[in-house]
């Protein structure tokens, strides 16, 4: 009667594998991956659902299996058996998941470290300065208050830098991003553009500058598996190259108030002659950008009704119009308060 | 071997139900931990229904993607008050307040605590800070969620968010109280037989939890003290606009609430190392690795905080740093899931309602356990922060764990307190409805996330509409499960079956004594014959080994 239960166990040992096996390439969980980093993170993803997937099993499994197997028939009397532990099997119950835990760090360092995220350069003193430096463009806006000389290095933290066969080169695109309540603001310096919505050439690296105006916000792009914190008074970064054309939505991540669920907008990752028609097009209305810029460095939002402020973008954006006048109302608030600090 | 125990000079009146309180002993400043510990879970479940309650109005409102049924700003109210309302009024008084109040002295052979006026005064701040915090949703509340970061905090109303900052001020000290408490009883109160190895588990567990309350909570109160100067004179701590720095605020918040999470799990832990022997009918499998695992959980506990910043602009190898600390811990936590699944191995399990609710935390705190592992992995991390992946995993921890964990204590622990049996049959039609609405409302939410919807949003993109129909559904169910529990505790309390005092035939002392147990709990001090957890045969054992 030996054999066959270790035939049973055997055979469970091999469909639980393969089951884990099919289950962590097969889950379809994620949105499309948009650039080979998001394809390294699946692979990570996939690991660890792989393993779940059979730690998931065993354990619901020894559940069932104990409920059946070791219920206490009706009238039945007396005691399990006394075993107060088995040191080989702890050890082993201990080595194992220390083996998989550390197995799995090691996988994540060597895919973070291929995603960019120890790349040196990215310290925030090489960023393209697009948008003037300072605590925060609210404060940047009321220069005159002078204890933030303009061009000081600003304090800057890594999100996720070069890949390493990128690393010590500028980004083909770099664009500044400024987060506010409840819209994403995109300029691109070296074109003179703003933009409410984010426009890539694909295959290219871009890099985003990112700030923010009032409190933290984060870029989400799901389909790049990336994001970061947009944090008022520190610029951090993300670094990134596509692989599939598309439009693809870029939201916020971080509480940052009642509209928060609201502050989306697109990334569209174009091919490249697309990319170059979209700049012209842009340029054409260079007029109407320039004035915009001024607006978004002269202005003052303490000064300045948020929906008046945030008009520009407004139709740009596709926001509905009540929202806007949401925004008025929850920015005088948020304008008041501003200004009080600054007094 | 059977157990032994010996209690000199016990009467053994069996179905004699002695009441020595009345209700009105429970609205008084009474020193009695038994009191007190009922204090806390009655006061504790009152803020649960509130914190619930506002938790079915999140999920109605997110049934459809537009914000349609209160303001988005109210929105953000709600689940901030449900987030601070379930952590600091629910799990941590019901854990740390009424399980360790009433069992530790019980479990140790004392007669109270070691410090009853402080105990009683840990209580007693509760309910009136609750009560202001309740207050506040009339003055315009805070929104900033239950982390409430700069500089979202200090512009959403002073009012709301001062009134956060003082409740939880308050609560922290009341915690600190009772950790003080905890530890030194601990310690210093145990019969003189009872070595350390000999103490329950559930004694090492809030032994590592009281040691967390200590030293992490001072540090939250600094961060909140910080915070109110910020939002009430102008300062500029955290606030950038000034030269704050924000993400030191995060830094120091999640060096309390990240242990927090273990303060509010590892009672819990010791919860289920007790119950699951006795209605197993086994010796707890491995009781040192499981009593000294608590103790590497609570250390390691204090070392993983910033694997909640991992997109705050942590530096690299801080996130690699915290990446590993946070891996490690799976390992002291699989022992003890390890642990307990070897204990059910071979017993002979009584399917009882409190033996159902400790399948079910081992059931569904273990995929608490593997996202966390997922969510510790810097690279995945990055792509399901703030996701509703995360909500998934917390509710899976706090509510999976947690909350299964105190319904198992409860039905454990009700012929203890009360000296009557609850009713069987609707203590599982209460189970049935909790595991199968848990899931329902929970499993799902993981998929949203990965799939691109942020946590903390009153509207969302109407592809996410299907799933969030169905944990809206699934939520309902849970907040119904509550009727038949309420109803069959209360009936039970007074008309249920009397239960004698040791109806598990438990080893531990607190089974020892009369049930509900006497004023000083014991007669005379107990002297210990066995072990806490000495169930088994030996003849089994033989049968077993030659078995296999
Ligand atoms: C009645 C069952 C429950 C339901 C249906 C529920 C539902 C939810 C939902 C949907 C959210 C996300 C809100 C958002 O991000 O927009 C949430 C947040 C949260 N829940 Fe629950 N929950 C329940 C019970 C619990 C319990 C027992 C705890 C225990 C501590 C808990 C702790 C939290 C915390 C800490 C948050 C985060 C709040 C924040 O983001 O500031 N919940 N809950
Ligand atoms: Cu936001
Ligand atoms: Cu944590």
């Amino acid at each position: 009667m030996n054999i066959p239960s270790s035939i049973t166990t055997l055979l469970l040992g091999i469909g639980l594998t393969l089951v884990s096996l099919w289950y962590g390439q097969n889950h379809g969980l994620m949105p499309v991956a948009a650039s080979e980093g998001a394809t390294h993170i699946d692979s990570l993803f996939n690991a660890m659902m792989t393993i779940s997937t059979g730690l998931f099993i065993i354990v619901q499994g020894v559940i069932v299996y104990c409920a059946i197997k070791f219920r206490r028939k009706p009238g039945e009397l007396g005691d399990g058996a006394a075993i107060e532990g088995n040191v080989p099997l702890e050890i082993l119950w201990t080595a194992i998941p220390a083996a998989i835990v550390l197995w799995i760090s090691i996988y994540s360092f060597e895919i973070y470290n291929e995603m960019g995220g120890f790349d040196p350069s990215a310290d925030g003193m090489h960023a393209m300065h697009g948008m003037p430096a300072g605590k925060g463009s609210a404060m940047a806006a009321t220069m005159d208050m002078g204890d933030v000389p303009k061009g000081s290095p600003r304090i800057s933290a890594l999100g996720v830098g070069a890949s390493p066969a990128n690393q010590g080169k500028a980004a083909a695109v770099n664009v500044n991003v400024l987060g506010l309540q409840y819209a994403w603001i995109f300029t691109y310096p070296e074109i003179n553009i703003t933009s409410g919505e984010l426009h890539v050439p694909v295959g290219k690296e871009v890099q985003l500058n990112m700030n923010a105006q009032d409190v933290i916000h984060a870029v989400w792009i799901p389909q790049l598996r990336l994001k970061q914190d947009v944090i008022p008074g520190t610029e951090t970064q993300l670094r990134f190259t596509t692989n599939k054309v598309g439009t693809y939505p870029l939201r916020c991540a971080e509480l940052c108030g009642g509209y928060h669920g609201s502050m989306v907008t697109q990334m569209i990752v174009h091919t490249p002659e697309e990319y170059d028609t979209w700049i012209a097009s842009q340029q054409q209305s260079a007029q109407a950008q320039a004035e915009i810029v001024k607006q978004t460095i002269a202005m003052n939002p303490a000064n300045l009704s948020p929906a008046k402020y945030l008009a520009p973008y407004a139709n740009e954006m596709g926001v509905k119009p009540e929202m806007v006048e949401h925004l008025h109302h929850q920015g005088m608030e948020m304008g008041g308060s501003i200004a009080s600090v600054i007094k | 071997m059977t157990a032994e125990l010996l209690i000199p000079n016990q009467t053994s009146e069996d179905d004699v139900v002695i009441h020595h309180r009345t209700w009105k002993d429970y609205f008084t400043f009474s020193t009695d931990h038994k009191v007190i510990g009922i204090q806390y879970f009655v006061t504790g479940f009152i803020f649960y229904i509130i914190g619930g309650l506002l938790a079915e109005g999140i999920r109605t409102e997110l049934a459809t993607p537009d914000a349609d049924l209160v303001d988005p700003s109210t929105y953000n109210s709600m689940f901030t008050m449900h987030g601070t309302i379930m952590i600091f009024l629910w799990i941590v008084p019901a854990g740390t307040g009424a399980f360790a109040n009433y069992l530790l002295p019980l479990m140790i052979g004392a007669r109270d605590m070691a410090f009853p006026k402080l105990n009683a005064v840990a209580f007693w701040i509760i309910p009136p800070t609750g009560l202001l915090l309740i207050l506040s949703f009339f003055l315009g509340p805070a929104q900033a969620g239950w982390t409430s970061y700069p500089p979202l905090s200090l512009l959403t109303g002073k009012v709301g968010e001062g009134i956060w900052i003082v409740t939880l001020l308050l609560l922290g000290t009341s915690s600190i109280l009772g950790g003080i408490n905890f530890f030194t009883t601990i310690l210093k109160m145990r019969i003189p037989s009872m070595s350390m190895m000999q103490m329950p588990l559930f004694c090492w567990a809030m032994l590592a939890t009281s040691m967390l309350m200590l030293i992490a909570t001072p540090v939250l109160a600094g961060a909140l003290i910080l915070l109110s100067f910020d939002l009430i004179a102008g300062t500029a701590f955290f606030n950038p606009v000034g030269g704050g720095e924000p993400v030191v605020y995060q830094h120091m918040f999640w060096f309390y609430s990240h242990p927090a999470v273990y303060i509010m799990v590892l009672p819990f832990f010791g919860v289920i190392s007790e119950v699951i022997p006795v209605h197993c009918r086994k010796p707890i499998f491995g009781y040192a690795a499981i009593a000294y695992s608590s103790m590497v959980i609570s250390f390691l506990g204090l070392i993983v905080w910033a694997h909640h910043m991992f997109t705050s602009g942590t530096p690299p190898w801080l996130r690699m740093f915290f990446m590993i600390t946070t891996m490690v811990i799976a390992v002291p936590t699989g022992i003890k899931i390890f642990g307990w699944l070897a204990t059910m191995w071979g017993g002979k399990i009584n399917l009882n309602t409190p033996m159902l609710f400790a399948m079910g935390f081992i059931s569904t705190f273990v995929i608490g356990g593997i996202t966390g592992v997922m969510l510790a992995a810097v690279p995945f991390d990055i792509h399901v922060h703030d996701t509703y992946f995360v909500v998934a995993h917390l509710h899976y921890v706090l509510f999976g764990g947690s909350v299964f964990g105190i319904y198992t204590g409860i039905y454990h622990w009700f012929p203890k307190v009360t000296g009557r049996h609850i009713d069987e049959t609707w203590g599982k039609i209460h189970f049935v409805l909790t595991y199968v609405g848990f899931n329902v409302t929970f499993l799902p939410m993981h998929v949203l996330g990965l799939q691109g919807m942020p946590r903390r949003i009153a509207m969302y993109a109407p592809e996410f509409q299907g799933l969030n129909q169905v944990c809206t559904y699934g939520s309902y169910v849970l907040a119904i499960s509550t009727v038949p529990f309420l109803v069959n505790a209360i009936y039970c309390a007074y008309k249920g079956k009397p239960a004698g005092s040791n109806p598990w035939n438990a080893l531990t002392l607190d089974w020892q004594t009369t049930s509900p147990p006497e004023i000083e709990n014991f007669e005379v001090l107990p002297v210990l014959k066995t072990g806490p957890y000495d169930y088994g045969d030996s003849e089994e054992e033989e049968k077993e080994l030659t078995a296999v």
